[in-house]
């Protein structure tokens, strides 16, 4: 098909319709087509799309009335109102003169000024005098006849006009500029073309409707009017979880493939379960106010049994340990904390397993809290996943086996081991994976294997527990080149719509 | 975190060319090389090894990890000579009990030397010490004090001195109250009736522990050749070790130690430089790391890593605070064994991965909603007090949970997630609407004195009203094949009378719906109708 068919198949009735009258202005097109500006313009614009015309747009700058413009326009000129005061009494004080022509300061000194250059006026001993004649009085003066006019094109003003202009744009708001835009209409030679010739298309289907299916007669044998599909469409949003949900759901999904179980627990823990039993000594910076959130309240302890285990173990050491050394303060595991670390709920794990549950794995995705302010890189909340395995012959290879793996199931081939130093497990280790997009090492993996003085005490033996922890935060933020952890969680619903989906295999 | 900085050419002419290789060395090492820049390198010293907070400390351990020594440093300690005597009062029982003390001759101070010996000091003080509660050391040229010397506390108005960086004498109670550094810890000593004090045998004041010395005696200058060492606290052990550090780094730089007997409630000669022996077995070494070394080769580990060995035994330095357990010991072996020359090995064996079955059914929920176009948001546990309760119109503070000190102005439990909601739609009068949400969380709640955690959900339309939620919700309840019914509530809350109710699943009442109330939208800031439901999904985990 030749491409002035197409075209002309692809016209909607409005495009045709305004065909026939492209030479006109765009008032006249409306008038003539009994269509509203906003659907010509709507309709011309296609047409340009298509390349039958060009639309030429002009800016012109417009000379208008301000706002003191407009009311002289209703009232007269200031100086026409004191020269009508002026006219009628011929002589009269400036007092007289100002407050029967209720002009203010502004208004009256400009009159002043005006009348004496014109030399309608005279000032005599403090008086007014009447010095124009009768026909130059009735007269209207250029500025009053520019006033009246306007708006007019600043371009296409005469010199009259101009001089006005120049004399009225010194005063308060009597001039006011806008911008008017012109929409010229350039017929191409496509256009002209098919103003030639005319459509030659028949009656064109446009909507499919119910109405058309009904019938086979309705839509058999006739043309359906072309779309210009490469106009963009408005946008529509779905509904959708939240990212940060997102990318959870794909780390539970690792987890549990590779033979996870999944822990869940309480926010508020006892420092029990937070610091105590993981052999954080009572002194320990980290159970200050400074960085850690403690709530004004008291929570119950575990059974005896596990507490004495947990205070020998810090106070004496246990399982050959020389322990912290200093009296445990019962009390101050009570205290209710936020929890730091996702470990506590591995904490309650370790205490809840019985021999032959052995060997297990385990895992947790939750939030955590610290005393923090918030900017770009630090908050309150942040969230962090672990895993850990409890098995008696686990060894510190297979805990890098283990980190190697969950490495490769996140895309990572290369991956690095250094030593490291956490409070709960000897040896640690810290894991590196390589970004190739960066071309840099990027830490991602803490871990290491559970001191034997929080293992013996929560299990009841030691044995070898495995524990790590990725940095998941800014896995995330990478992944969605967030750069400012404050646009985790600040729930902007454009941002939220706009942001793309968590897709990795 | 503490970092310690030293001179490139320092490094490169006591200890080797600083090329990659070495640079690798130093972070496999377990001290993280942090920057190196033209003149200075910085080095990471994890907490569990303050005996490497100077260049000396690192210095002495990184060599023998190179292999340049071998095994435990030797360090001689003189005999007491005539004098070299503290005697402590019974007065400090009450206010800082211990003290240990050493003195150190035969020095060659300069500049670096003496900001090293300084930066280490107040290093120990920030980790160690607790912020000079659990510790603190005071260093005085010894040509400027008359020996013996005594500890002892006295009342805070009799204690007059010239404190460093001050020009005139204060009292006790006027340097905890004036002086820079006395304000910064005046809370170690405050309320207490007496203030610990060191004095020479003329009577002049040293020191007055924790918080600052004399400038007459405690201001340490590259004349200074022989030094008194005290080290004051609550812990006798941690002492005698951070005291071992900082003597042991003074005869690293060409010091001569000698010790000091401390005599008062208790006795002891110190510094004690004793090595501590400490088992070691080969099996358990294989066992945790995964290899079969020999025992000669866990002896060459060992040794790199600064420790003696013999027949099961490790001898470790008398400065090394971190080791509690042969599993501490193990760590070293696996350091000197290279972390990098282990084979990563997954053990066979099988265990069946689970996800815990709420956050199945979370999922779900979200999946339903979100088929029907809801957006999710996800919002902080905390929440500032004014969006918890008088936005809400609640005027009542009790059975609210308040974290303690937060440095923002989140500081309360949420107990629901309605206000977050309409705290969401607040933030988004600008952006397209209708908007739907939903949250899915947790919140806290007190119940008789308890907390009681418990998950919930929250739909929330605007412009909507009680139709769009309640169809929404409808369509949820019947793909989870729940019955619930809802009935008129007697209290309005946030919500129009009339136009709220009670959701019941079964007996059980689990929420509320309604469309919120225009005061409410108000003080909110929200221009456009709301409607919501929350309700609590513990009752609906248990159908599954």
């Amino acid at each position: 098909m030749i491409e002035k068919q197409k075209i002309a198949e692809s016209l909607s009735p409005h495009e045709r319709k305004i065909l026939p009258y492209l030479e006109e202005g765009i008032s006249d097109i409306c008038q003539k087509t009994n269509l509203d500006r906003v659907a010509v313009l709507r309709a011309l614009e296609y047409l340009q799309n298509k390349g039958l015309i060009n639309l030429v747009v002009t800016r012109k700058k417009i000379v208008d009335v301000g706002v003191n413009g407009a009311l002289y326009r209703k009232k007269g000129l200031p100086e026409r109102r004191l020269l009508n005061i002026v006219a009628e009494r011929r002589i009269v004080s400036l007092e007289d003169a100002q407050k029967e022509s209720e002009l203010s300061d502004d208004e009256f000194k400009a009159s002043l000024g005006a009348l004496k250059r014109k030399a309608m006026i005279d000032l005599k001993n403090g008086k007014l005098v009447l010095s124009a004649s009768s026909e130059e009085i009735s007269k209207k003066t250029l500025e009053e006849l520019f006033l009246e006019d306007l708006p007019l094109a600043y371009d296409e003003l005469g010199p009259e006009q101009k001089f006005a202009l120049k004399i009225l744009e010194g005063r308060k708001n009597i001039i006011d500029y806008s911008e008017e835009k012109e929409t010229k209409i350039e017929i191409l030679d496509l256009g002209k073309s098919l103003i030639k010739d005319g459509i030659k298309v028949g009656e064109m289907i446009e909507q499919i409707s119910p109405e058309i299916l009904k019938k086979e007669q309705n839509w058999k044998g006739k043309k359906f009017r072309r779309y210009d599909l490469t106009v963009p469409v408005s946008r529509v949003y779905g509904g959708k979880r939240h990212f940060v949900n997102q990318a959870i759901d794909y780390g539970r999904k690792l987890w549990t493939e590779m033979g996870f179980e999944e822990m869940k627990g309480d926010m508020v823990q006892t420092s029990f379960w937070n610091f105590d039993a993981l052999f954080t000594a009572q002194d320990h910076p980290v159970r200050e106010m400074q960085d850690t959130f403690f709530l004004n309240l008291k929570g119950e302890l575990p059974d005896k049994k596990l507490v004495k285990a947990v205070k020998d173990s810090h106070e004496k050491g246990v399982a050959g340990s020389k322990g912290w050394k200093y009296n445990w303060n019962e009390e101050e595991a009570k205290r209710l904390v936020l929890r730091t670390h996702t470990t506590s709920l591995s904490a309650h794990t370790l205490a809840g397993l019985k021999p032959e549950d052995l060997p297990a794995k385990f895992f947790a995705i939750g939030i955590n809290f610290r005393n923090e302010t918030i900017d770009w890189c630090h908050g309150f909340e942040f969230l962090q996943t672990e895993g850990i395995v409890v098995d008696p012959n686990a060894n510190f290879r297979n805990l890098l086996g283990y980190l190697k793996q969950l490495a490769k199931k996140m895309g990572f081939e290369k991956v690095r081991f250094r030593p490291s130093y956490f409070p709960y497990t000897e040896p640690s280790v810290e894991g590196d994976v390589w970004n190739e997009d960066r071309k840099e090492w990027v830490e991602v993996f803490a871990a290491g294997i559970l001191r034997p003085e929080v293992v013996e005490p929560l299990l009841g033996k030691s044995i070898p527990v495995l524990a790590w922890g990725p940095g998941f935060g800014r896995m995330i933020m990478g992944y969605y080149d967030i750069k400012d952890l404050r646009d985790l969680y600040k729930n902007d619903l454009t941002q939220l719509r706009n942001i793309k989906g968590w897709v990795k295999v | 975190m503490a970092n310690i900085k030293f001179s490139k050419k320092l490094f490169e002419k006591e200890i080797g060319k600083l090329d990659e290789k070495m640079q690798d060395r130093i972070s496999m090492f377990g001290t993280p090389l942090d920057k190196v820049g033209a003149e200075e390198m910085e080095v990471e010293i994890f907490p569990n090894r303050p005996d490497m907070l100077s260049y000396h400390g690192f210095k002495r351990s990184f060599l023998s990890f190179i292999e340049e020594t071998k095994g435990l440093k030797e360090y001689k300690v003189e005999k007491a000579l005539k004098d070299y005597e503290v005697d402590i009062d019974s007065s400090v029982k009450d206010v800082r009990p211990f003290t240990v003390c050493a003195i150190v001759k035969g020095l060659k101070f300069d500049n670096d030397r003496i900001k090293e010996i300084v930066d280490l000091q107040e290093k120990i003080h920030a980790t160690v010490g607790r912020k000079r509660k659990k510790l603190a050391i005071g260093i005085y040229p010894l040509e400027k004090i008359s020996l013996p010397i005594s500890y002892k506390a006295l009342e805070p108005d009799r204690i007059k001195f010239l404190p460093l960086e001050s020009e005139k004498e204060m009292t006790g109670l006027e340097i905890l109250q004036r002086h820079p550094t006395g304000k910064e810890y005046a809370h170690l000593l405050a309320g207490k009736a007496k203030f610990p004090i060191f004095v020479d045998a003329k009577g002049a004041i040293l020191s007055m522990p924790p918080i600052i010395n004399s400038e007459m005696t405690g201001r340490i200058t590259d004349k200074t050749k022989d030094v008194f060492i005290e080290c004051s606290g609550s812990e006798m052990e941690v002492l005698k070790k951070c005291l071992n550090i900082i003597v042991c780094t003074l005869a690293d730089m060409g010091g001569k130690i000698y010790e000091m007997k401390i005599k008062g409630n208790y006795k002891e000669t110190t510094p004690d430089l004793k090595s501590e022996k400490i088992k070691v077995f080969l099996e358990n070494v294989n066992k945790l790391l995964g290899l079969t070394l020999t025992e000669k080769e866990l002896k060459t580990l060992l040794e790199k890593m600064g420790h003696n060995y013999l027949k099961g035994e490790a001898e470790v330095a008398s400065w090394r605070v971190d080791v509690l357990h042969e599993v501490d010991l193990i760590e070293d072996v696996a350091i000197a064994y290279g972390y990098e020359n282990f084979e990563a090995e997954i053990p066979q064996i099988s265990t069946i991965g689970k996800e815990n079955p709420e956050e199945i059914i979370k999922r779900k929920i979200a999946e339903i909603l979100v088929g029907l176009g809801l957006l999710e948001v996800v919002n902080y546990h905390l929440i500032p007090k004014a969006d918890l309760l008088a936005k809400m119109g609640e005027k009542a503070d009790k059975d609210i949970i308040e974290v303690e000190n937060s440095k923002t102005e989140y500081n309360i439990l949420r107990k629901n997630l309605s206000s977050y909601i309409l705290k969401n739609f607040a933030d988004n009068v600008d952006s397209e609407y209708p908007q739907k949400i939903f949250e899915l969380g947790r919140v806290f709640n007190l119940v008789g004195g308890k907390i009681v955690e418990s998950e919930k959900l929250t739909i929330g339309i605007s412009p909507g009203n009680y139709t769009d939620v309640r169809q929404a919700f409808d369509f949820l309840m019947k793909m989870l094949e729940l019955e619930i019914s809802v009935r008129e509530s007697s209290v309005n809350g946030i919500y129009v009378d009339g136009r709220v109710g009670e959701i019941y699943l079964g007996k059980n009442k689990i929420g509320e719906i309604g469309e919120v109330h225009p005061r409410v939208l108000r003080d909110w800031k929200i221009k456009m109708p709301v409607a919501m439901l929350e309700i609590d999904l513990t009752e609906i985990f248990k159908k599954f």
